[in-house]
């Protein structure tokens, strides 16, 4: 009989790193379905780059450093999945390499590993791949043939945008971000599987939709109901609300935390997006809210019941 | 003679300024965009490094002990300035593309430690070999960092195109994110490999090398220059 000797608390959970991930890969796949569907092959084959890239580089950097290979609790996969549908259907096949490269060696390994990177992999690799190829990461895919914009493009250029290719992702986007719907999907799953918690997703969209309104005021933006709604529903915003800031360790754990870190991901996000160069702005605003997750949990860090304030203790 | 090589050794390799003491970073990690720059910038601290050391060291009876930090100032905005009138003059091009960072030389913390730390202390000759191989040192350093930034930023190497036409620029390396990654990375291979390096003790036992939260020793960067306001 084997016994485990090990300080209290003791929890017992069927929840591991592997479970986890799991249900997130499995959420994901909805989305990613879509965006297969629409972009055919050659989105399948971005994805199944990315994914390579990552979980083979996670296997060789272990393997060089002499460390436990930890690609079987699947956080590279999911790596992988998220930067793949944070790509466009057309790009070149090296940009889901190079990324999945960056994101677990770069971000991830040489921060230590699952738990000890300060920012969210795939977001960081995003903008890793937006700086330095600038021109390949925007130059959007066409549909059915056509070459068009994205919503948020097209829109900005007074174009209309149809709602319904919104929710079914009948429109120009990367990979993952295409379908409300589907989107939708993986998130009702998420939280169903108590995987996440919806605050932080909640919180960002209406934080966003807040201030995308008081910043589209200021800057003179005729703010219709079908401004708000490409706004909303149209990029990466929802993909990025639901699957990057969501991530166990670049988001802060306290309650109040969550929640400033959730309103200032829309702020930043409504900030880019109207008086920034770029129409997107997702991955940006994420980066720098990790940063903010230590200051965010050192200031909201509940106070231990039974235990007096200190300025009442003196 | 034997001095001489010593203080090349030591200033190339053992204690390279940027590579061991993590001196000077300012410009090595803002001019280091091409390997030409690296070079260009490296070349001019390196002929003010010289100079201010053999003039500082000439002059070393003469300083008061409690106003040396202008009086060294002195000595090095002086040679600054012929610099860049000189860089002005002839290399425009890099004239222009370093900018600002001439004039800064003067405050470059490599300059002001080789003058507080070992021309104060030593014969013209020494100091003057002293400097020489500090400058060259910086100079070795910045250039490597300035080339692999250059090839993986732009594709070019010292301006010509090496990199066959399919290759991508990942225009990242040359913006600020790429400074650091190449010069993190250079370091994690000198730790690799033994070499001397600002946090592999093994391969500078007998300098602080500039680390100094580790030392404790006396340490002329630690030691002398906070007393530099001792007129006070």
């Amino acid at each position: 009989m084997k016994l485990n000797m090990s300080i209290s608390p003791h929890v017992r959970d069927k929840d591991s790193t592997q479970s986890i991930m799991m249900d997130v890969a499995i959420a994901l796949i909805p989305s990613v379905a879509i965006g297969i569907y629409y972009g055919g092959w050659r989105a399948a084959l971005i994805l199944a780059l990315s994914i390579a890239s990552c979980v083979l580089c996670e296997f060789l950097y272990e393997k060089l450093m002499h460390k436990p290979v930890t690609i079987r609790d699947w956080s590279a996969v999911v790596t992988g999945m998220i930067l793949g549908a944070n790509l466009y259907s057309t790009a070149p096949i090296w940009l889901p390499i190079l990324g999945g490269a960056f994101a677990i060696i770069v971000v991830k390994m040489l921060y230590g590993g699952l738990g000890q990177n300060f920012m969210n992999p795939a977001c960081a690799a995003r903008c890793f791949l937006l700086i330095s190829f600038p021109s390949i990461m925007t130059s959007y895919p066409t549909l059915d043939g056509v070459s068009s914009a994205t919503p948020l493009t097209a829109f900005a250029s007074g174009e209309s945008v149809m709602l319904e290719d919104l929710l079914l992702g009948n429109h120009v986007g990367t990979i993952g971000e295409t379908s409300v719907i589907a989107i939708l999907v993986g998130f009702i799953y998420l939280v169903c599987r108590r995987v996440i918690s919806p605050k932080i997703p909640v919180c960002t969209v209406a934080s966003a939709a807040l201030f995308i309104f008081i910043f589209g005021n200021m800057a003179g933006e005729t703010v219709t109901l079908s401004y708000m709604t490409v706004q909303l529903l149209s990029g990466g915003l929802l993909f990025g609300a639901v699957f990057m800031a969501t991530d166990y360790v670049t988001a802060p754990v306290t309650n109040w935390g969550q929640v400033i870190y959730a309103v200032v991901i829309g702020l930043l996000v409504a900030f880019i997006r109207i008086f920034g160069g770029s129409t997107e702005g997702m991955s940006y605003a994420i980066i720098i809210a990790n940063l903010l997750t230590p200051l965010l949990e050192k200031a909201t860090k509940p106070k231990p019941f039974g235990i007096k304030k200190e300025s009442a203790a003196k | 003679m034997k001095t001489a090589l010593e203080r090349l050794y030591n200033g190339i390799i053992k204690e390279n300024p940027t590579l061991v003491l993590m001196l000077g970073m300012c410009p090595t990690l803002a001019v280091t965009t091409s390997a030409m720059n690296g070079l260009g910038m490296g070349l001019s601290t390196c002929f003010v490094l010289m100079l201010s050391n053999l003039i500082i060291s000439l002059l070393r009876k003469f300083i008061p002990e409690s106003v040396r930090m202008p009086a060294y100032i002195v000595v090095i905005a002086s040679f600054v300035t012929i610099v860049e009138l000189l860089m002005q003059a002839y290399v425009r091009s890099l004239y222009a593309s370093l900018g600002l960072y001439i004039p800064l030389i003067v405050v470059n913390c490599i300059i002001m430690g080789r003058a507080e730390s070992y021309a104060s202390k030593n014969p013209p000759v020494a100091s003057f070999f002293d400097g020489l191989g500090m400058g060259l040192g910086f100079t070795l350093a910045l250039t490597i960092i300035g080339a692999i930034r250059e090839l993986l930023g732009a594709g070019t190497l010292f301006g010509f195109n090496i990199m066959p036409d399919s290759y991508e620029p990942i225009s990242i390396m040359i913006m600020a994110p790429g400074a650091f990654f190449v010069l993190a990375v250079l370091t994690a291979l000198q730790n690799k490999l033994g070499a001397p390096s600002a946090t592999n003790k093994k391969g500078s036992k007998s300098s602080c090398a500039g680390n100094c939260a580790g030392c404790g020793a006396a340490c002329a960067f630690r030691t002398e220059i906070p007393e530099g306001g001792d007129g006070k």
